[in-house]
């Protein structure tokens, strides 16, 4: 039977590591581009302080990007260790994305990224920026076959069950490509990183400018990253409601739970801004809303409702009991009945699996499952909600409150008043850790979201994991937690001894703290 | 294009596409694991050990990649042996990923700071990155040879027999000991040789002793292996088993346990021999070409004797992917573990179009980077290299 404690630490130990290597990949996604940036520009223009931002910019990237390999090795490994029947399960469709992410993009950042760092005196100019942007593009297309991956979890289109080899094979790789949840979430994902990187420099860069420090760098790197900062902020924003939109094509729960919309309301349905869902109750108490505005974010009309929770979940009993009888038309063919009518029975039900699959928690055969284990399993079809109500709203929060800093600190900056406006040099380094919040909670809507599926409406989550013990769990937890503590405060400490030295680090001679050490001698 | 290849010969052919990626990994990463191996020996001062560091310090990232690539094509085209091996060997994949923690910010971190103490234990840290995972490959080989605890329910679920320590003691026996000392040395020799041809003194000539030295023993621990295999490790043999171009489904066959099984192949293809006469002779070249100081062409042998040590180990096997040594039934060869004609076209396709292109840019970086690292280069570029 289910433990459902190993089930927990397997999940803890995923949704941890996941979130910690997220923690490192959002800059490596924006920074990245912001060096290719900084490095056109000091080719065009031939201008030493170009290449020295380059270069000093290229030092904390590599700070952070140490950690993002050390940690996507982790996930790279952890399907097949803990997840092993999820592997087995639907790697014929989801392994490919990954390979081909090896294949196309880490090949390319990680072959490009040791010369970036090492090559500036064995290359020219040109191959050296060619470099730094095979750098980025190996970055990002790697974004993009790990969200094509991700997105067939959320939305597993082009593929089917396969009753012989007991696990769903690919159709069509067009469809896996051109996913729909996939695309959306490329663009929001990068465009995420394309903020933190922003954000990261402009901070950095104000907390200079509010020392006097190396103030000709700092403005310039200010300038680069206000700049993409706002481009990248308000595409975040507009393609975020585009997630939303999408959601409430194929991802009617998550979307429903987002908004704590328990039951569908007339159209066009309120947007909820705050309020506290209670998931025993099935109502948010206390809330305050806003005519109209879901609506038109989930269906971008007036006239189509929004699903609430309660009448999806009528619609999953239907399908549970459906997938009991697609479970014992599994169980038959399985069996060795290679019987037409059994064949075009499974077939007829065979969409239901998944939701047949749900009643393992409560029974060893679904297709015998009681009335009261059928409602039991119900219950179990949509998420916490409250979670995920709150975590969506910080992350959108944040996205206006960075598009503050963003639109203010451009204004600012093009009227010349950056250096005066002293409680806006502060607010854009208090800002710093924003994008990160954003990015977390956002990954936590997206995947606490999918629950109780780990592959969207086909695997229950319980049943992905791999048969070990919870003894095994707890030691790989503790090896987890004691090497990412460790490597943290080591990164950490780096970082912020590097971001304060500013391009003095690079030892070049001509930067604030070697100036003043070279006065002091004279 | 999904007529390009029968579903058979595309089992075949992927079998193939992951041996590649696993020796592109023992040539290329392999290199800078022995170097890091040898880190703490060859080189004594810090400055040396920054030599050291740095004639691998532009490549060993993207190196590492085939490793990961392997362990995604394994994903895709074998699920049934990614998940099975995976899982099963839980705690010894743990270890190797703990290990190779510290080879990324090893690199990196290491010379950011000016303070011994710091240095010498990133110094170390790389000797572990280097050591565990060479060592553990290797183990791993020897187990799958000697077959491995674990079986497949109905449900194609795979359990593994044991838990922690009862899980991990039981693959550190005697004959996969041998097996990640062979892995562990040749990757040594390996990355011996690529300081001969990379580092300036004294550290190149450190190597070439090492490498003088080991070099036969590696040889040598390999033929023992196999005589070992001969006389002390049962074989697998498929008795009865659907057609290759069947729906992948490993409960369906029948295998038996039979002596001598592994040496099945050498006698239906002799040509097959051609693996471990490689893995032997290829080290043995390599130390007389390191004595002889020409390190570049024993490069190359040592190159080849990796490729027929890794080549014998799979020859052997052949079908088999992972045998199981308490339900035979449940063991996963190349014809039952595969994915569908489907996706392994898919991937053939993408593998075909990508690995040129990543062999060309790869080379192309080495040949920029290419040149002796100095102690004098180091010291003008202190605050940028490794
Ligand atoms: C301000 C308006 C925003 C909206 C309307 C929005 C909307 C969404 C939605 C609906 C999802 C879930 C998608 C899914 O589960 O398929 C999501 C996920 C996510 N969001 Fe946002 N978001 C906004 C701002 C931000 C900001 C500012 C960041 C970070 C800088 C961010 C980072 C993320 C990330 C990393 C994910 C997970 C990946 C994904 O599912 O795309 N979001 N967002």
């Amino acid at each position: 039977m289910i433990d459902p404690n190993f089930v927990a630490l397997s999940r803890w130990q995923f949704a941890g590591t996941a979130l910690y290597h997220f923690l490192f990949v959002p800059l490596t996604l924006g920074l990245s581009w912001l060096l290719v940036i900084m490095e056109t520009v000091y080719v065009m223009t031939g201008k030493e302080i170009y290449k020295d931002m380059t270069r000093f910019w290229g030092k904390l990237f590599g700070i952070n990007f140490a950690l993002g390999v050390t940690t996507g090795l982790t996930m790279e490994f952890q399907f097949g260790t803990n997840w092993s029947y999820y592997s087995h399960y639907v790697g014929d469709v989801f392994g490919a994305p990954l390979a081909i992410e090896g294949l196309m993009a880490f090949f390319l950042e990680s072959t490009f990224i040791g010369l970036f760092f090492l090559g500036w005196d064995k290359l020219s100019k040109r191959q050296h920026l060619a470099v730094t942007f095979f750098t980025a593009l190996g970055s990002n297309l790697s974004a993009l076959w790990i969200l094509v991956a991700n997105g067939w979890m959320q939305n597993p289109v082009g593929a089917a069950f396969s009753p012989e080899t007991m696990r769903m094979e690919m159709k069509s790789f067009a469809d896996v490509f051109f996913n729909p949840v996939a695309q959306v979430k490329f663009v929001h994902t990068v465009a995420a990183g394309y903020v933190t990187g922003s954000l990261f420099v402009l901070g950095i860069s104000a907390w200079h400018i509010l020392k006097g420090r190396d103030l000709p760098f700092m403005r310039r790197s200010f300038a680069v990253a206000v700049g993409f900062g706002l481009a990248s902020c308000l595409s975040v924003i507009v393609l975020g409601d585009e997630s939303g939109y999408t959601l409430g094509d194929v991802q009617k729960v998550k979307l429903a739970a987002i908004e704590a919309e328990w039951h569908t309301e007339p159209a066009p349905a309120a947007f909820t801004l705050f309020g506290l869902p209670s998931q025993d109750k099935e109502e948010t108490e206390d809330k305050i809303q806003i005519p109209w505005l879901m609506g038109v974010i989930a269906t971008r009309s007036l006239d189509k409702p929004v699903e609430g929770l309660s009448e999806l979940m009528v619609d999953h009993e239907r399908r549970i009991r459906s997938g009991m009888i697609a479970y014992d038309g599994l169980m038959k063919i399985r069996g060795g009945d290679a019987s037409p009518q059994t064949k075009a029975l499974f077939d007829a039900h065979a969409k239901d699996l998944g939701y047949g699959l749900l009643l393992k928690q409560f029974t060893e055969n679904p297709a015998q499952a009681t009335d009261a284990e059928v409602k039991a399993a119900v219950k179990t079809t949509i998420p916490t909600v409250w979670p995920l109500f709150w975590s969506f709203r910080i992350m959108v929060g944040l996205g206006f409150l960075m598009l503050f800093v963003f639109a203010a600190g451009f204004w600012l900056n093009a009227t010349n008043r950056l250096e005066e406006n002293r409680w806006y040099l502060w607010l854009a380094v208090l800002a710093i850790p924003a994008p990160w919040i954003a990015c977390e909670t956002g990954w936590f809507v997206a995947e606490f979201g999918r629950q109780p599926w780990a592959i969207g409406e086909v695997l229950p989550t319980f049943l992905a994991t791999s048969s070990l013990t919870t003894g095994d769990l707890i030691f790989s937890l503790a090896g987890f937690l004691t090497f990412y503590t460790l490597l943290l405060v080591i990164e950490i400490f780096l970082m912020q001894k590097y971001a304060r030295l500013g391009p003095s680090s690079l030892g070049l001679g001509r930067y604030h703290h070697e100036t003043k050490r070279a006065l002091t001698m004279k | 294009m999904f007529d390009l290849l029968d579903y058979a010969t595309l089992k075949f052919v992927w079998w193939i596409l992951v041996g590649v990626l696993l020796m592109g990994f023992a040539i290329t990463d392999g290199m800078d694991m022995g170097v890091g191996v040898l880190l703490p020996f060859v080189a004594r001062t810090d400055a040396e050990r920054r030599i050291a560091i740095n004639t691998v310090g532009p490549h060993w990232d993207g190196n590492q990649v085939w490793l990961i690539t392997a362990g995604g094509a394994i994903f895709a085209a074998w699920p049934a042996v990614y998940a099975a091996a995976f899982s099963g060997f839980y705690m010894a994949m743990l270890l190797v990923l703990f290990a190779l923690f510290f080879r990324p910010v090893g690199f990196d971190y290491r010379s950011k700071i000016d303070d011994t103490l710091w240095r010498s234990a990133w110094d170390w840290g790389l000797f572990v990155s280097g050591a565990v995972p060479a060592l553990i490959f290797g183990v791993a080989f020897g187990n799958l040879l000697q077959g491995v605890p674990f079986h497949l329910d109905d449900m194609l679920r795979s359990h593994y027999q044991g838990s922690l320590l009862t899980a991990l003691l039981p693959l550190l026996n005697p004959f996969a000991l041998l097996a990640g000392v062979i892995s562990l040395g040749m990757l040594t020799v390996h990355g011996a040789l690529w300081l001969q041809l990379r580092a300036d003194d004294p550290v190149a000539s450190r190597a070439r002793k090492t490498t003088v030295a080991l070099a036969p023993v590696v040889a040598l621990l390999f033929l023992g292996a196999g005589v070992w295999l001969w006389f002390g490790v049962d074989g697998f043999r498929v008795v009865s088993a659907p057609p290759h171009d069947a729906a992948s489904n490993p409960l369906a066959k029948e295998v038996a346990r039979v002596a001598h099984a592994w040496f099945d192949i050498y006698a239906v293809v002799p040509a097959a021999k051609a693996a471990p006469v490689a893995g032997v002779l290829g080290p043995i070249v390599a130390g007389l070409l390191a004595s002889a100081r020409r390190p570049g062409l024993g490069f190359v042998a040592n190159a080849f004797g990796m490729v027929g040590i890794i080549g014998s180990a799979g020859l052997s096997m052949f079908p088999f992917i992972m045998p199981s040594s308490i339900d035979p039934r449940s063991s996963l060869t190349i014809w039952d573990a595969a994915s569908s004609h489907f996706t392994l076209t898919v991937m053939f396709v993408a593998a075909a179009i990508l690995l040129p292109i990543v062999l060309g840019y790869t080379i192309w970086c080495y040949a920029r980077m290419w040149g002796r690292v100095t102690a004098d280069q180091i010291e003008a570029q202190s605050h940028s290299a490794y």
